[in-house]
């Protein structure tokens, strides 16, 4: 009896488990069974490196260039926010600020970073957007540039709190051996400890980049909605996500317009999905200096 | 002629590719106290950890020879290991008690076995604690946490938790190498009460200690037992010379 | 450097006066116990509370036993080594993968193949798999930072895995699980993109009455307001106003899971 009991529970952690490896395959199941068919239609090549985006014209184009272009500009805006702010906290809270600081702003940072998106995006919306347009005499204030900066603040905590932690695992006598070699805190710093440190920060920019570039409702409230390359940072676009959500609504199940979306979620999966294998190398590698 | 309660006859063990245990067989007698000696390293815990399958925790052991509790085969390939465990107790060299009241920490062993009544698991519970010599001290708090005892009480306790289970053997992994003097002392003479009615197999560090409480003495060293004996004549005068290099001190 | 820090705690501050401001305007008791009027120019976002409510617990109820249950399996029994391996790329892939595509998935999964529709749950069930993955990595790091010495002197009196488990693992680790639980809590409460296709809807006449209904959502409500809203003058601070309830639900759970946490580490003994 005792060994049906031990038996048996084994039996239901390990089938959690495998249940939640299924999770994952489905996942991938479900978007490329969704999405593969759409090529038939139109080529890998096409799909994605041509600006046709027309999917509900009578003649329907699925060239994706331009929302793909879409999430790279957005993300790599919001990165050009979120590096110096979020690196720029996570070396002071880890090499200057006292205890008593670090104590009181780890918590906010958290907080921060719980902020749901549709929130911020209210926020884009509502109040950035049109200060955005006035300051700039612009016909809308929904464009990259807004969006940018509201995705930008929004992975700082991701970038801050990954950046403190590679600093603050650097050992001790690293910073103690560069101080008594005669080099001052700010050569230290720069010198040593953040090379040292580089895997680590390098995978909490990865982290934050994967963060924005998956991120949907900012975008959407607040990118601008044109699927069009954009010529100036004043301009809207419409990345990945947003294409997905403002979109999936009008499709019909198993049309070409859907089928189109979820090859696009295929290809979000995959850039995340890489992304995060890079990630976790550079955290591996971050245990051997 | 005095019964043998535990024994290894020609035990090996393999961590991976480190054969750390080599042809060890060794016999604890009944209601005796045998200490296990030697320098770190030399195998003495490890081969403890054999006779509870305790070992089999560490994934890549493997395990050739023997071990008997008894006429039983330890090492069985249908052997109730949770049953083998609660018939040879072990105290460990940091007090480990749960983080649990005293009476749950003590009551652990039974409230797992199942079907004990609630009057029995406390009269268990207060027999082990008298036996353990820490009744008097916690009897007025037994619901109070274990973790607020000191050192030496939480050790007691973790004799009386072993003792509930009434085992066969008790073994103690280098149980007073973490306390103070006090208790130590506490601690060994307790041991020298028990072994009337447990059978006791201790390993220490401290060679002194196993001169004054122990029947038996094994020496071992690089995974072999070198000698083992009555502790008057291995004391005095060891067959091997490398046990009289250890006992005097020349290396440890 | 320190620059750096005043910059984003100024943000906040602007940030939250804003929010606090303009949804302050809104609050009132009415407003959180009344359902919306007027074709969503007036009243209230009872409804959506209770939707998001309904959607939060549901997610928990599949996500927390599957998820622990996991984690056990991981730190104690761990055999056979490849699935450790695969199980391991499942979770950090999960962790990374954007909401909208959950949302996906949701949708052609529950929805569509297995029928539910738009339905609590559909967004349930789609939510408990995006806070799978924090369930499980949180439980996993409190049962393993559990002393070994525990487990040890555990099995040796005998007890077997299920019972070191349930008997000394998870008791100790419980308080860490619990904090653990409540941070996906708040991460749920606050998702858009998983429940926009599965379980969501603008305006519903009546409050959910089973499974298969649709509900309302803060998070959704928000977004509809502003996007399909066709009162902007009336709408926007109502929007302002859910807005407010979310964050003050969602730091008050943050807040709840940190301060539990600190009382784990003060009231820690071991």
């Amino acid at each position: 009896m005792k060994t049906f009991k031990e038996k048996s529970f084994q039996t239901i952690t390990y089938t959690a488990a495998l249940f939640t490896v299924a999770c994952l395959l489905g996942i991938i199941f479900g978007l490329f069974r969704e999405g593969l068919p759409i090529f038939k239609h139109v080529g890998l090549k096409e799909f994605m490196f041509t600006n046709n985006w027309y999917p509900t014209h009578a003649e329907p184009g699925f060239g994706a260039l331009a929302l793909i272009v879409g999430s790279l500009v957005v993300t790599l805006g919001s990165l050009i926010i979120a590096i110096p702010l979020g690196l720029g906290a996570a070396i002071f809270l880890s090499e200057m600020a006292g205890p008593r600081l670090r104590e009181i702003t780890k918590p906010v940072i958290e907080l921060l970073a719980g902020i749901p998106s549709v929130v911020y995006g209210l926020f884009g919306m509502a109040f950035l957007a049109p200060l955005v347009r006035e300051w700039f005499d612009l016909d809308t204030g929904l464009n990259v540039f807004t969006a940018s900066l509201i995705l930008g603040v929004m992975i700082v905590p991701v970038i801050c709190s990954m950046g403190e932690d590679a600093l603050s695992s650097v050992p001790k006598n690293l910073r103690e051996a560069s101080l008594a070699l005669g080099a001052t805190r700010a050569e230290t710093i720069f010198k040593a400890v953040i090379p040292a440190a580089k895997n680590g920060l390098a995978g909490s920019v990865l982290m934050g980049f994967g963060r924005a570039i998956g991120e949907t409702m900012v975008v959407l409230m607040v990118a601008g909605g044109a699927a069009r390359i954009p010529s100036s940072i004043f301009d809207p676009v419409r990345p990945l996500t947003s294409t997905i959500a403002a979109e999936m609504g009008e499709t019909v199940m198993g049309d070409l317009h859907y089928q189109s979306l979820f090859a696009l979620a295929i290809i979000l999966f995959l850039i995340t999905f890489v992304s995060n294998l890079i990630t976790e190398s550079m955290l591996l590698k971050r245990g051997k200096k | 002629m005095v019964d043998i309660q535990l024994q290894s006859l020609d035990l090996n063990l393999w961590f991976g590719k480190n054969h750390v245990l080599h042809d060890v067989s060794l016999p604890v007698y009944k209601h005796q106290v045998t200490a296990m000696i030697g320098p770190s390293g030399c195998g003495k815990s490890t081969l403890l950890r054999c006779f509870n399958r305790m070992n089999d925790l560490i994934p890549g052991t493997r395990i050739e020879g023997r071990a008997l509790l008894g006429d039983a085969d330890i090492y069985a390939p249908k052997a109730d290991v949770s049953k083998l465990r609660s018939r040879i107790g072990m105290v460990f060299q940091k007090p480990n008690p749960f983080p649990k009241s005293i009476f749950n920490n003590v009551a652990f062993g039974l409230q797992i076995q199942g079907g004990f009544s609630k009057a029995e698991i406390s009269n268990r519970v207060e027999e082990s604690l008298k036996a353990a010599w820490l009744w008097e001290e916690v009897k007025d708090r037994l619901s109070s946490s274990a973790m607020s005892l000191s050192g030496g009480q939480q050790q007691r306790l973790c004799i009386a938790r072993a003792l509930a289970n009434r085992p066969d053997v008790l073994m103690l992994d280098e149980p007073t190498s973490a306390l103070d003097p006090q208790s130590t002392a506490k601690i060994e003479e307790l041991c020298l009460e028990l072994k009337h009615n447990v059978t006791i197999l201790i390993v220490t560090h401290n060679v002194a200690q196993a001169g004054r409480i122990s029947d038996q003495t094994a020496f071992m060293y690089l995974g072999e037992l070198l000698e083992f004996g009555p502790t008057e004549r291995v004391f005095t005068v060891p067959a091997d010379k490398r046990t009289e290099a250890y006992l005097t001190g020349v290396f440890g | 450097m320190a620059l750096m820090l005043v910059l984003t705690a100024l943000f906040l501050v602007l940030f939250l006066v804003r929010m606090f401001s303009q949804g302050a305007k809104v609050l009132s008791w009415d407003f959180l116990f009344t359902a919306p009027r007027d074709a969503m120019r007036a009243g209230g976002i009872y409804p959506a509370l209770v939707g998001t409510f309904l959607l939060t617990a549901l997610s928990m109820v599949v996500a927390l036993p599957l998820g622990i249950l996991t984690a056990i399996w991981l730190t104690n029994y761990g055999k056979p080594v490849w699935l450790v391996n695969i199980l391991r790329v499942a979770i950090n892939t999960l962790a990374g993968t954007p909401s909208i595509i959950f949302g996906l998935f949701g949708m052609a999964m529950f929805s569509n193949l297995l029928g539910f529709d738009i339905s609590l749950l559909s967004g349930g069930l789609t939510l408990a798999i995006l806070a799978l993955p924090v369930i499980i990595n949180n439980t996993e790091q409190a049962i393993s930072s559990v002393p070994e010495d525990f487990r040890e002197a555990s099995l040796a009196l005998g007890a077997t895995t299920r019972q070191t488990v349930s008997r000394v693992l998870l008791p100790t680790a419980l308080p860490s699980i619990l904090t653990g639980a409540i941070i996906s809590i708040g991460r749920v409460a606050g998702e858009t993109a998983p429940i926009m296709f599965t379980a969501a809807t603008f305006y519903s006449r009546q409050l959910p009455k089973g499974l298969g209904d649709e509900v309302m959502a803060l998070p959704y409500h928000i977004y509809a307001l502003m996007t399909e809203g066709t009162h902007p003058t009336e709408q926007v601070p109502i929007a302002y106003g859910t807005s407010l309830v979310l964050l003050l639900l969602v730091i008050s759970i943050s807040a709840a899971a940190i301060w539990i946490r600190s009382s784990i580490r003060r009231k820690r003994q071991w």
